[in-house]
């Protein structure tokens, strides 16, 4: 197929960011105006980008187009790939729903809010996410990279005047630039193997690079894109970040900007090192089950909406990275075929857990708009007034939590399969790991059930906790179009799973040298199956069409019930004692009070109650009830570590006396020494 | 296709059939254990067409989950006990969905069940709540282990599969790994379908129950349809147990005869599973909840041990 229509769309979708920025910044002083031109502009580029990455997807060889530019090993180079065309599918997509969610959302932020700069960051963002998805250039990669981290900064310190969002973005920037240095590290050895930044040449590169290189490089990548990505422990920028920002934003920051690590995790790993250590796929999987059971395990514990999705972006990523590390361990020992299963269901997770946290925190940015508060303890009853958010949130809870027949099962099972095979495939103590890595998934999965029952009921059902729940009204209609999309997006890959899968051909034919998708449909195209001849098989259609074969004489025994003996509403139970009201009901706290005393030893909870008396210590007039846990990685890890940089700051003062005669005797100390190490070599 | 569609609707009478029947059976066995006369194997038919027969009261404050979850709990019990093998190795819905479907299916039924729990807004639903789910989180990690211990010996995650590689060689149970896996499992099945020690299903004291709690708003046919699909996930539960590891009397083979020898087997080793579980609930109180994640740990180290010594043996 002609290169030229993926050349096309994926320049117009270029075009409409770039233009999306200058005319959302230039139409400042006009908050209406900037609003359409702001989402009609990442609309288009999403329509465009998404059409790019379908054609891209489907026509097999990769796209390159290169421009030089004067300066040494940089050049403008951009490549179109199956992988870069799936990173580019997920963009549009989010890219889309957030768009026409922001239509209405951004209404509120008129005559407060600088819509033209928030327009001018957003559509930065989703340039440099094209741009990082497209690189082929290790500089164009990292100043996409960067921008990328500088516009994330920007919405994540959106809310200026509020100090947590100020705090939340200095520690997003510092977490950014050590992620930036690491990758800069890595590159240099990759173009030091080459003589070259391109992509393409680190190939051949990486191949002659000593065993030792070769691991300093894949750490140094890991460290890289797992800062990025959230992994425990480099995660405490993210449950601060992304809930401050606006919540259109945290869809897109927890959606597809984390998702840029396991995008350059990829991208680097099994395709421009050829080899990684054998360890190396190991270490990965270890990271990922460490992220996904602390990630679920933290979430439990919070009780803001946002923070609590955010929480959970750290446990899927964990999630993606077994598939991810179980990949790289049967590539190194030589199975393509259980290597590109493992692949799907890491990249398929992605794309998952891209589409129903997008909708969570499009969700959870309703509740927000409706009651302006993110603590879920003043939340309850909002499914009355707000009907559509509710089963919008309902769907993507079930989907996040891996409960059939959504979108979020399909993918988990799938890394399942893979995780059982690498038994088989394996030898020495590794076979263990497999399975017990699969068990940690199992509670991964249960957890996140029980997270998501909280903060879907806590939220939704039962009586208003507070004033602003009970007056809470339906968030505008392109809000709820924009959550629709993605609704039907988590049911469809549910369901429709098995024809969606050949978008993976090419991936793995390219990365891994090997079709694979056709192993994994088998029953005229509505059985999905592990790839092996006798393995697991599973089909999500025929599951929800059972489901609801099988309620439907159920449904119709309780009608014919209902009709003769009648149906009426009646008070709950309130053991005798009128007027139940929502100071009875269970709090979030309190539904995750098991789960803290079970977990002690990583929470460490502390509490503290304070009881005002009148008469008789039975009947306290007031109560005080404070209740935190301990955030160990903080405590633990990144107290230390500041107050280290600190003192060696401290001491770097001295040499900073501000006279002038000094700083000109450094320049010229380091000129010479730099001129010595030019002689030298 | 006219023996897919004869197998499965004979299964699904099956399992609507002998759920109940096995709950009652295990009521009765468990009074005589006690000295008690106990209310006859029959109970649970009539208490379920009882409740069928009954007007229904829908709490003040709940929405359209606490109607939709007795469908739910219903639907996917059912469903998945289409997938499990019972008299022969032939599930009709095997290919549909193996053993991880099963237990995530079962997972879906407990969060619709956990949300009509909190949708009532009563603090017993939302106790009961907070404790399934919690009791469940930890007892997933030791019922994969034990299952993958079983799924890795048969290389299949497909029930079918897997009890075809059973009958193959019926005394493999034996083995120290099928026998640690068999423990590990019997203490999810306990913990799973809510009995002593873990649960008591016979309590309406708020200090111990947690299936009862969730479901005490419910009433009439909602009622009987929830109490059903809860009769037959233990069904499920236990055929897992009976099959997978004492595949005697299943036959590869699907006839009208090896259907009818299967039954007889199928209802022997149910009953004998049966009467395991009464003689542990007459034989311990229940543990305080606290308690549990340790018989829980137990299972998960039992589970691993099995997955250690297949590697072994």
């Amino acid at each position: 197929m002609n290169a030229f229509p993926v050349s096309a769309a994926f320049a117009l979708s270029l075009a409409a960011y770039f233009a999306g920025a200058v005319t959302s910044l230039a139409s400042w002083g006009k908050p209406s105006m900037a609003r359409n031109i702001c989402c009609g502009a990442a609309f288009a580029g999403g329509a465009m980008g998404g059409l790019a990455a379908v054609l891209g997807i489907f026509r097999g060889t990769p796209v390159h187009w290169s421009v030089r530019s004067g300066i040494p090993l940089f050049a403008y180079s951009f490549s179109y790939d199956a992988l870069s065309g799936f990173f580019n599918l997920i963009l549009a997509i989010l890219t889309i729903a957030v768009s026409i969610y922001s239509l209405g959302y951004l209404e509120e932020f008129e005559g407060r809010r600088n819509i033209g700069i928030f327009g001018f960051l957003f559509h930065l963002l989703l340039l440099s996410l094209t741009i990082v998805f497209t690189a082929a250039n290790a500089f164009l990669f990292l100043i996409g990279w960067e921008v990328m981290a500088l516009a994330s900064y920007g919405l994540v310190a959106f809310y200026h005047e509020q100090r947590e969002s100020r705090q939340a973005g200095l520690l997003y920037l510092i977490m950014a630039h050590a992620d930036v240095g690491c990758l800069l590290l890595g590159f240099a050895l990759l173009i030091q193997g080459s003589g070259s930044a391109e992509f393409a040449s680190f190939h051949t590169a990486a191949a002659h690079l000593s065993s030792g290189r070769q691991s300093a490089a894949f750490v140094l990548f890991f460290l890289g894109f797992g800062i990025k990505a959230g992994v425990i422990p480099f995660h405490i920028w993210l449950p601060a970040a992304h809930p401050v920002a606006p919540s259109n934003m945290s869809a897109l920051l927890s959606g597809i900007v984390i998702k840029t690590g396991i995008y350059g995790m990829t991208r680097i790993f099994l395709d421009s090192l050829g080899g990684v250590p054998s360890w190396a796929g190991l270490a990965v999987l270890i990271v990922g089950v460490v992220s996904a059971v602390l990630g679920v395990l933290y979430a439990l514990m919070e009780h803001d909406l946002k923070r609590l999705l955010a929480y959970h972006s750290i446990e899927n990523i964990g999630i993606i990275l077994m598939g991810l590390g179980a990949a790289l361990i049967f590539r190194v020992a030589g199975h393509p075929l259980l290597a590109g299963v493992a692949l799907i269901a890491a990249m398929f997770h992605t794309l998952n857990h891209a589409i129903f946290k997008c909708l969570l925190f499009l969700g959870a940015g309703s509740v927000l708009h409706s009651t302006g508060t993110r603590n879920m303890e003043e939340m309850g009853g909002l499914i009355r007034p707000m009907p559509v958010t509710a089963f919008c949130f309902l769907i993507g809870a079930v989907a996040i939590s891996g409960l059939p027949p959504l979108n979020g099962f399909v993918s988990e099972w799938l890394t399942y399969q893979s995780l059982l095979a690498g038994f088989g495939a394996t030898g020495g103590l590794t076979r263990i790991l497999f399975p017990l890595a699969g068990s940690m998934l199992a509670l991964t999965g249960a957890l996140a059930a029980a997270c998501f029952v909280k903060a879907f009921a806590i939220t939704f059902l039962a009586l208003p906790r507070g004033a602003e729940a009970s007056q809470a009204h339906e968030a505008p209609r392109s809000m709820l179009v924009g959550m629709g999309s993605l609704t039907i997006a988590c049911v469809a890959l549910g369901l429709g799973v098995t024809w969606f899968l050949p978008v993976f051909n090419a991936m793995t034919e390219q990365l891994l040298g090997q079709r694979v998708v056709p192993n994994l449909v088998t029953g005229s195209g509505f059985v999905l199956s592990a790839g092996t001849p006798h393995g697991g098989t599973v089909s999500t259609a025929i599951i929800a069409v059972g489901l609801l074969v099988l309620a439907l004489p159920a449904a119709l025994l309780v009608s014919r019930a209902t009709k003769q003996f009648g149906r009426k509403r009646g008070p709950v139970w309130d053991c005798g004692l009128p007027g139940l009201s929502e100071e009875n009901e269970y709090t979030a706290t309190g539904f995750s009070k098991a789960l803290r005393m079970i977990f002690y030893v990583l929470y460490k909870p502390r509490r503290e109650i304070q009881a005002v008396f009148d008469v008789s210590p039975y009947f306290p007039k007031e109560i005080r009830f404070e209740s935190e846990i301990e955030p160990t990685f903080e405590k633990w890890l990144y107290a230390p570590l500041q107050e280290f940089i600190f003192r060696v700051s401290s001491r770097m003062r001295t040499i900073q006396a501000g006279s002038i005669h000094a700083y000109l005797a450094y320049i010229f100390v380091t000129l010479v020494l730099l001129l010595l190490f030019g002689v030298r070599r | 296709m006219t023996e897919v569609l004869t197998n499965s609707g004979l299964q699904l009478v099956l399992v609507l059939m002998v759920a109940p029947l096995l709950s009652g059976m295990i009521k009765t066995l468990k009074a005589r254990l006690q000295t008690r006369r106990g209310p006859g194997i029959l109970q649970s038919y009539r208490d379920i067409f009882k409740l069928l027969r009954k007007g229904m009261v829908i709490p003040e404050t709940a929405s359209w989950i606490f109607s939709a979850t007795p469908y739910v709990v219903f639907g996917t019990a059912t469903l998945v006990g289409l997938m499990i093998p019972m008299t022969t190795t032939h599930a009709p819905f095997s290919l549909f969905g193996g053993v991880l479907a099963v237990v995530y299916l079962l997972a879906l039924g407990r969060f619709f069940l956990a949300l009509g729990g909190l949708d009532t807004g009563s603090s017993f639903g939302g106790l009961g709540s907070s404790r399934e789910m919690t009791i469940s989180a930890i007892a997933e990690p030791a019922m994969m282990l034990a299952i993958f211990t079983v799924a890795l010996g048969a290389n299949s995650t497909n029930l079918s599969e897997m009890a075809k590689v059973a009958v193959g060689q019926s005394w493999r149970f034996l083995a120290p790994s099928q026998m640690l896996a068999f423990a590990a499992l019997f203490i999810v099945l306990i913990a799973e379908t809510g009995r002593i020690p873990v649960d008591n299903p016979a309590t309406h004291l708020e200090l111990t129950m947690i299936h009862e709690a969730m479901v005490l708003e419910y009433s009439g046919p909602y009622l009987a349809l929830i109490e059903w699909g809860a009769s037959i996930k233990q069904l499920v539960l236990m055929t897992l147990l009976v099959n997978t590891f004492f595949p005697f009397g299943l036959s590869s083979n699907w006839t009208a005869q090896t259907v009818g020898v299967g039954l007889v087997f199928y209802l022997a080793k149910l009953l004998m599973l049966a009467c395991m579980i009464v003689l542990v609930e007459t034989t311990n109180a229940k543990l305080r909840l606290f308690r549990v994640p340790e018989l829980l740990m137990v299972a998960f180290i039992l589970g691993a041990l099995a997955l250690i010594s297949t590697f072994l043996f």
